[in-house]
C-alpha cells in the first residue's frame, strides 16, 4: 500500500480518540468551563473500558463504562469548579493527575495484554476507489464518531439547546437573569465532556491500539484542548483538525510502510510540535479568538 | 385596582441589610417610580419582585393572591417582565436568537413579530443584526422587546434614560405612556428627579434599604424629592474661579484608531486639547468610543512607534509609550472600572496604593517600605473621607462610592500636571459625587488641566469649562460651557448637528 | 441551601487549617480504597506515612526526594501567582539534566573544582531555554502557555530517549538507554556525610529564601502578582505583562533546570531515562498545596516528598502499586481546593438574615 493509501485509510482512526475527546471539551468550553482534565478522564476510560472488554464484556458495555467512569471523574472537577468555585486551571490539573493515577492503578494487572478491536465496515462503491478506497473502510465507532460531530455542529447551531449553552459561555450574568440555571448547564455541559473523554480513552484502548500499557494516552487528551482552539469553538473545523493530527500521528507507521527512515523519536514529536506551531498561529489573530472566542471561559460564577 | 403589593420584604446580603420591611403597592395602568440613591437598594427590589432572588421575609402579591416566586420564569409566567440597567443580551447572538431564548417560536415568525411590535410601539431594530453591531439605544429596544413578547402585565425598568441622549428619552416615554394607556403598570427605577416628574404618576422612596416615603412626584419640585432620597439638603458645588488656561498639556490632532477587539469602537479624527488650570468634558452615550480614547490617553492602547506623536502630553510625543511612561511626566488617571482596574479587589488599600503611587518613595532599592505605605495610606483615607476600618482592608470589600473616592484621592495625592478621570462619580451616592466634584474643582484652581470623561450631562455642564461630545467614534468640535445648553449637548448626541465631519 | 459568602478579608486560620483538613479527608479516602483493593489500611498507613519520618537513613531519602521538589515548586508558584501556568517543569527539568550532562558526556576525563557548578549553571540555563518558546509564544503569539508549556515536555521526553539511544549512549552499557557513569567531579559533593543528601537542599532552602524575598517583599514581586490577580488593573498601572511572563517562566524554567542538574550530577550520576520520576508534575501539587507562598511551599514539598517515599516503602511492605502514590496526590490536591475555598469565602446558610 502507498504511504498516502496508508494514512488515509488510518487517519480517521487515529483522529477518533483526538475528535470524540475535543467535541466533549468544545460543549463544555462553550458552556463557559475550561476542563483541563481531558487527559487523565481520557486515561481513566480508557482503563475502565480495556478492563470491561478484556473480561468479554463486549465493546459497548466497554464503551459505556469507560463513559461512565469519565463522567463522574468529570463530576467531581464540575463540583470543584462549579460548586466550590475553585481556580478552574488548577481543578482540571488536579483532576487530570488524579485521573492518571487511577488508570495506572486499575490498569496494573493489564499491562502489555491484548484485546480485540473493532471490524471494519466498508461503504459500497466508496472504498473500491483507488487510494481513496481506505478512508471509507472504518469501524464502527468511527462512523458514529463522525455522526457525533454532525450532531454537536447541528445542536450548537440550529437549536434551542444549543443557543441556551452558549448564551450561558458568553454571559453567565445575563443568562441567570433571564432565567437558565447557569451551574445545572454547565454541569451537564461538563458531564457530557466527561462522557464524551471517556469514549475517547476507551477507543484508544480497544480499537485503536488494542493493547494496555500504562501511559498510553501519551498527551492525547492534551492535544484535544488544543484542537478545541484550534477549530475556534467551531465543530467542523475541530473534524478537520483531528483528521490532520490523526494524520501526523501516523506518519511514524506511513514512514515505515514507504521505507522511509527517519528518526522515531523525531516523528514521535511531530504532533507536539505541531500543536505549539498551530496554536501560535491561531491564537495571534485576536480578533478571530474574540469573535468565536467564549467571553466567559474558565471564569468562576457565582450568583 | 392593585396589581402587585408587597408587604415587609427583606434581602440580606452576608451582613448587608439590602432591603428591610418594604411595602409598596402598584396600580393597574400606572407609572410608578422607585427613587432613590445608589447603594439605595433599588435593584435588589427589582429582583426579588422579578425573581432573580427570593426574600428572607415578607410576601408578595399578585392581583390580590399571594405569589412566590423563584425564578425568573415564574416571573415572566405570571406576566412580569424586565429591563436590566446591564442589558442580559448576548453579543455574539442575532436580535432574534437572544429573544428566542425567552420567548418560544421559530425564528421567521419571532422576527415577523419583533417587525410588527416595533412599529406598534416606536421601537424599530432590525431582528437579524448581531447585537454587538447595535447602537447602546437599539439594544435597550431589543430589551424592551423581548420583554413585551411576553405580553407582561408589569414591566419593570432599571434606570433606562442612563444609557439615551435627552432626544431619545423622550421617545422612549412616547413608548411607555402608550403601554400604560393599554393597560401595562410600569416600574420606572432611576434617580433622575426631573424625569421622575415628567413620567410618573407615583413615586415610592427609597433610602437606606427602607422605603421612606410615597408620594405623587408631580405635586413636588425636585429639590423637595431630592431632599426625600438623601434625607438632607441638596449639596452643591460652586466652582472656584481658575485662572486663565495656560500651556498646553495635552494634545491629539486627528487620531485614528482601529482597535485589535472587533465589537470595539474604532476612533475617527479625534482632535483634543487640555490646558493648563481648565476642566475639558467628553459627554456621549456609553459605547461611543469612551472605552477606546481613554485607553488612548491613559496608554494602556499604544501606538506604534512613528505614531508618537498623534499624543501629546506636556509637550512630547507619548503616543507610543505605556502608562507607567506618561505617568512619569506628570498623568494621572481615574478610570472608569474601579475594581480589578483602578484597584485589585483582593489586595488591602495599602497595597493598592502601591500600584499607581509607588513613586512617592514607597519603594526603597526594589523593595516596599510598608510603613511609607502605610503612612500614604492613612493620609488618603483621612483626606478623602474614605469610609473603612482601616488601610489593611481590602479594596473589594469596600462600596462602590467609598473605593473611588480612594482611587481620586490617590491619584491627586500625585500631585499631576494633567488629570484624567472616566466616569468620576459613576455609581457613586450623592454626598460622595459632591466631594468629589469638589476636588476636581480644587486641582484646577492649583493649575492642573482636567480631561473628564461622562455621562452626565448635568455633571459636566457643573464642573466644566468646555465640552467636547463624542459619537460613533467621532468627537465634536470643543464647545464653551457658558455658550450652550444641554438641548444642544443632545444634538451632538444623537447625531443631529455636525455628522461625521468632527 | 447553603451558599458562599466572600469574607471581608482572608482568613488566616482557614489558610492553616485547609491543607491540614484536606490531608485528612485524603488520608480517610485512600486508606478506604486500599481496603477495597485488599490491602491492610493500618500496614499501608504505617510505611507510608509513619516509616519516612522514624528512621534517619529513611529521613534522609526524604530530604533528598525534596530537594528537587522544592527548587520547582519555589519557581513554578512565582509564575502561578502572577497567572502564568507553566505545567512544563518536567521538560525544563529534563533539559536542565540535558544541559549539565553535557560536560561529563562530552569530557568525561576531566577533573577539577569547577565541573558540578559549571554543571549546575548549564543545567540553569537549559530549563529557561526550554522555555524561552512558551515565553514567546505567549507574548508575542498570544497562545496557552498551559498547552504549549505541556507539548514541550512530551517533545523533552523524546529529546531524551534519543539522546540516551543515539548519541550519548554508553558504549559499554550493554544497550542501555543510559549515558557513561559520570567522574567523581561532576558529582555534587555531600551535605550530610552518610546520606545521599547533598549540597543541593542548600540550595533549594536558599532558592525558598530568594523567593519569599521576591513575594512577599519586593515590588517587582508586587507587580507580577497584580498581574495575576487583576490583569487590567496592572496594565492602567503600566506594569508590563510581557515582562512578567517572561519572568514567570525564565524562572520556573530556571528552577526545574538546575533542579534537573543537581539530580543528574547528585543520586543518579548518569544521564537514563527515569531521571524525572515526574518531579515535574508534582511539583505543581507541591505548589498549590503550599498555598503559592514560599512558606508553605517547604512544608508541602517535605510532605509530597515523604509521600514518595512512603509509597515505595508500602509498595514493598505492603504490596501497594506505586501509582497509588499519584493518586494519593490527585485526590489531596483536589482535597485541598475544595477546602481553601473557605480561606476566602464563608459558608452561610441562605435564607436565614444575619
Amino acid at each position: 500500500m502507498s504511504a498516502i493509501g496508508f494514512i488515509l485509510a488510518g487517519m480517521l482512526a487515529a483522529a477518533m480518540p483526538f475528535l470524540l475527546a475535543a467535541l466533549g471539551e468544545l460543549v463544555c468550553e462553550r458552556a463557559g468551563v475550561l476542563n483541563l482534565g481531558i487527559e487523565g478522564m481520557m486515561a481513566l476510560g480508557a482503563v475502565v473500558g480495556f478492563i470491561i472488554v478484556h473480561s468479554s464484556g463486549g465493546h459497548l458495555l466497554g464503551f459505556a463504562g469507560a463513559g461512565l467512569a469519565s463522567m463522574v471523574l468529570a463530576l467531581v472537577f464540575g463540583w470543584l469548579a462549579l460548586a466550590v468555585r475553585a481556580n478552574q486551571v488548577a481543578a482540571g490539573l488536579a483532576i487530570g493527575i488524579l485521573g492518571s493515577g487511577l488508570s495506572a492503578l486499575f490498569g496494573k494487572s493489564f499491562e502489555s495484554q491484548t484485546v480485540t478491536g473493532l471490524p471494519k465496515h466498508a461503504l459500497p462503491w466508496l472504498s473500491e476507489l483507488p487510494v481513496l478506497g481506505g478512508l471509507f473502510r472504518q469501524d464502527v465507532a468511527v462512523w458514529l464518531g463522525l455522526l457525533a460531530a454532525l450532531a454537536i455542529w447541528a445542536l450548537l447551531r440550529f437549536t434551542k439547546l444549543g443557543l441556551v449553552i452558549r448564551a450561558v459561555g458568553e454571559n453567565p450574568h445575563a443568562a441567570r437573569a433571564i432565567g437558565y440555571k447557569v451551574i445545572a448547564i454547565r454541569y451537564a455541559a461538563v458531564a457530557f465532556g466527561g462522557l464524551m473523554a471517556g469514549f475517547a480513552g476507551a477507543y484508544a484502548s480497544t480499537v485503536y491500539t488494542p493493547l494496555w500499557a500504562e501511559g498510553m494516552i501519551a498527551g492525547r487528551g492534551w492535544i484535544a484542548v488544543a484542537l478545541v482552539v484550534f477549530a475556534t469553538w467551531m465543530p467542523g473545523r475541530l473534524v478537520f483538525g483531528a483528521m490532520l493530527f490523526g494524520a501526523v500521528s501516523l506518519s511514524q507507521l506511513a514512514a515505515q510502510a514507504s521505507g522511509v527512515a527517519l528518526n522515531s523519536q523525531l516523528l514521535s514529536s511531530l504532533p507536539y510540535v505541531m500543536t505549539i506551531l498551530v496554536l501560535g498561529v491561531i491564537s495571534a489573530n485576536r480578533g478571530l479568538l474574540k469573535m468565536n472566542g467564549v467571553a466567559s471561559l474558565g471564569e468562576p460564577f457565582g450568583p | 385596582m392593585t396589581l402587585l403589593s408587597l408587604r415587609g420584604l427583606s434581602k440580606t446580603y452576608g451582613t448587608v441589610r439590602a432591603n428591610r420591611h418594604i411595602d409598596l403597592d402598584v396600580a393597574q395602568g400606572s407609572i410608578h417610580a422607585i427613587l432613590g440613591e445608589n447603594g439605595a437598594g433599588k435593584s435588589t427590589l427589582m429582583k426579588l419582585i422579578y425573581g432573580v432572588e427570593t426574600p428572607d421575609e415578607g410576601t408578595l402579591h399578585w392581583h390580590g393572591k399571594p405569589l412566590s416566586l423563584t425564578s425568573p420564569n415564574e416571573a415572566r409566567a405570571q406576566g412580569i417582565g424586565m429591563v436590566f440597567q446591564h442589558f442580559s443580551l448576548f453579543e455574539t447572538m442575532r436580535v432574534v436568537d437572544n429573544i428566542s431564548l425567552v420567548v418560544p417560536g421559530t425564528s421567521r415568525a419571532l422576527a415577523a413579530r419583533i417587525r410588527a411590535l416595533g412599529e406598534d410601539y416606536g421601537l424599530e431594530v432590525d431582528p437579524l443584526a448581531y447585537v454587538h453591531a447595535l447602537s447602546v439605544g437599539e439594544r435597550q429596544r431589543v430589551e424592551i422587546i423581548r420583554c413585551l413578547m411576553t405580553d407582561p402585565k408589569l414591566l419593570i425598568l432599571d434606570e433606562p434614560t442612563s444609557v439615551l441622549p435627552p432626544q431619545s428619552v423622550e421617545r422612549l416615554f412616547i413608548t411607555l405612556r402608550r403601554l400604560r394607556d393599554r393597560g401595562v403598570s410600569i416600574l420606572f427605577i432611576s434617580h433622575k428627579l426631573e424625569e421622575i416628574r415628567a413620567l410618573c404618576d407615583r413615586a415610592t422612596i427609597l433610602r437606606d434599604g427602607t422605603v421612606t416615603g410615597t408620594v405623587d412626584p408631580r405635586d413636588h419640585d425636585a429639590r423637595a424629592l431630592a431632599q426625600m432620597v438623601i434625607g438632607r439638603e441638596m449639596p452643591h458645588v460652586t466652582p472656584p474661579e481658575g485662572k486663565a488656561p495656560g500651556k498646553v498639556l495635552l494634545e491629539l490632532a486627528g487620531l485614528d484608531h482601529r482597535p485589535d477587539d472587533p465589537f470595539a469602537q474604532a476612533l475617527h479624527g479625534i482632535s483634543l486639547t487640555v490646558r493648563e488650570g481648565e476642566i475639558v468634558g467628553i459627554a456621549g452615550v456609553s459605547g461611543n468610543g469612551q472605552g477606546e480614547l481613554a485607553r488612548l490617553i491613559s496608554g494602556e492602547t499604544r501606538r506604534h512607534p512613528q505614531a508618537g506623536a498623534e499624543v501629546l502630553m506636556m509637550g512630547k510625543p507619548v503616543g507610543h509609550l505605556g502608562p507607567a511612561a506618561r505617568r512619569r511626566l506628570g498623568l494621572a488617571f481615574v478610570p472608569e472600572e474601579r475594581l480589578g482596574r483602578g484597584a485589585v479587589p483582593e489586595m488591602s488599600l495599602s497595597d493598592n496604593s502601591l500600584l499607581t503611587a509607588h513613586g512617592l518613595g514607597l519603594v526603597r532599592r526594589g523593595l516596599i517600605d510598608r510603613a511609607a505605605e502605610r503612612r500614604l495610606t492613612n493620609d488618603i483615607i483621612a483626606t478623602c473621607d474614605v469610609r473603612t476600618p482601616g488601610p489593611q482592608a481590602e479594596a473589594g470589600a469596600l462600596s462602590g462610592g467609598n473605593l473611588q473616592k480612594f482611587i481620586v484621592g490617590r491619584e491627586i495625592a500625585l500631585a499631576p500636571k494633567l488629570l484624567f478621570a472616566s466616569q468620576p462619580t459613576w455609581g457613586v451616592d450623592i454626598g460622595a459625587a459632591t466631594a468629589i466634584r469638589r476636588r476636581l474643582a480644587d486641582l484646577k484652581a492649583g493649575g492642573t488641566g482636567i480631561l473628564v470623561i461622562s455621562e452626565e450631562i448635568e455633571e459636566l455642564f457643573e464642573i466644566c469649562d468646555r465640552l467636547h461630545v463624542i459619537r460613533e467614534g467621532c468627537l465634536s468640535p470643543s464647545l464653551k460651557v457658558s455658550e450652550i445648553g444641554p438641548e444642544d449637548v443632545g444634538r451632538w448626541m444623537i447625531g443631529a448637528e455636525g455628522g461625521k465631519a468632527a | 441551601m447553603i451558599t458562599l459568602v466572600r469574607r471581608s478579608a482572608a482568613s488566616r486560620r482557614m489558610a492553616v487549617a485547609a491543607p491540614v483538613a484536606a490531608l485528612l479527608v485524603t488520608i480517610l479516602l485512600n486508606l478506604a480504597l486500599y481496603t477495597v483493593m485488599g490491602k491492610d489500611p493500618r500496614a499501608v498507613f504505617y510505611a507510608m506515612l509513619l516509616e519516612p519520618f522514624i528512621s534517619w537513613p529513611s529521613f534522609s531519602e526524604v530530604l533528598l526526594k525534596m530537594t528537587p521538589l522544592l527548587l520547582i515548586a519555589q519557581g513554578l508558584a512565582i509564575g502561578f501567582r502572577a497567572k502564568v501556568i507553566n505545567i512544563g517543569a518536567e521538560g525544563q527539568f529534563l533539559l536542565g539534566a540535558i544541559f549539565a550532562s553535557a560536560i561529563p558526556v562530552w569530557y568525561p576525563q576531566a577533573t577539577g573544582p569547577w565541573i558540578w557548578p559549571s554543571m549546575l549553571v548549564l543545567g540553569t540555563l537549559g530549563g529557561a531555554l526550554w522555555a524561552v518558546i512558551p515565553a514567546f509564544w505567549r507574548v508575542r503569539l498570544n497562545a496557552s502557555e498551559i498547552l504549549v508549556t505541556l507539548m514541550m515536555n512530551l517533545i523533552a521526553v523524546q529529546l531524551l530517549a534519543w539522546l540516551l539511544v543515539g548519541p550519548w549512549k554508553d558504549p559499554m552499557g550493554f544497550n542501555f538507554p543510559q549515558t557513561v557513569m559520570f567522574q567523581w567531579d561532576a558529582m555534587l559533593p555531600t551535605l550530610i556525610p552518610g546520606t545521599r543528601v547533598s549540597v543541593a537542599l542548600l540550595l533549594a532552602f536558599a532558592a525558598s529564601g530568594a523567593a519569599y524575598l521576591w513575594m512577599q517583599r519586593s515590588f517587582g514581586g508586587y507587580q507580577m502578582v497584580v498581574g495575576g490577580l487583576a490583569p487590567q488593573a496592572a496594565c492602567y498601572a503600566g506594569f508590563s505583562q510581557g515582562r512578567a511572563v517572561w519572568l514567570s517562566l525564565l524562572i520556573g524554567g530556571a528552577a526545574a533546570g538546575v533542579a534537573g542538574a543537581a539530580e543528574v550530577a547528585g543520586p543518579m550520576g548518569q544521564l537514563q531515562r527515569s531521571i524525572s520520576s515526574g518531579y515535574g508534575y508534582s511539583a505543581i501539587i507541591v505548589a498549590y498545596l503550599g498555598g503559592l507562598h514560599p512558606v508553605g511551599i517547604v512544608l508541602s514539598s517535605l510532605l509530597i516528598a515523604a509521600l514518595a517515599i512512603g509509597g515505595d516503602n508500602a509498595m514493598v511492605s505492603a504490596g501497594l502499586p506505586v501509582s497509588a502514590v499519584e493518586v494519593f496526590q490527585g485526590t489531596l490536591l483536589v482535597a485541598y481546593l475544595a477546602a481553601v475555598v473557605l480561606v476566602r469565602y464563608r459558608l452561610v446558610r441562605s435564607g436565614v438574615p444575619a
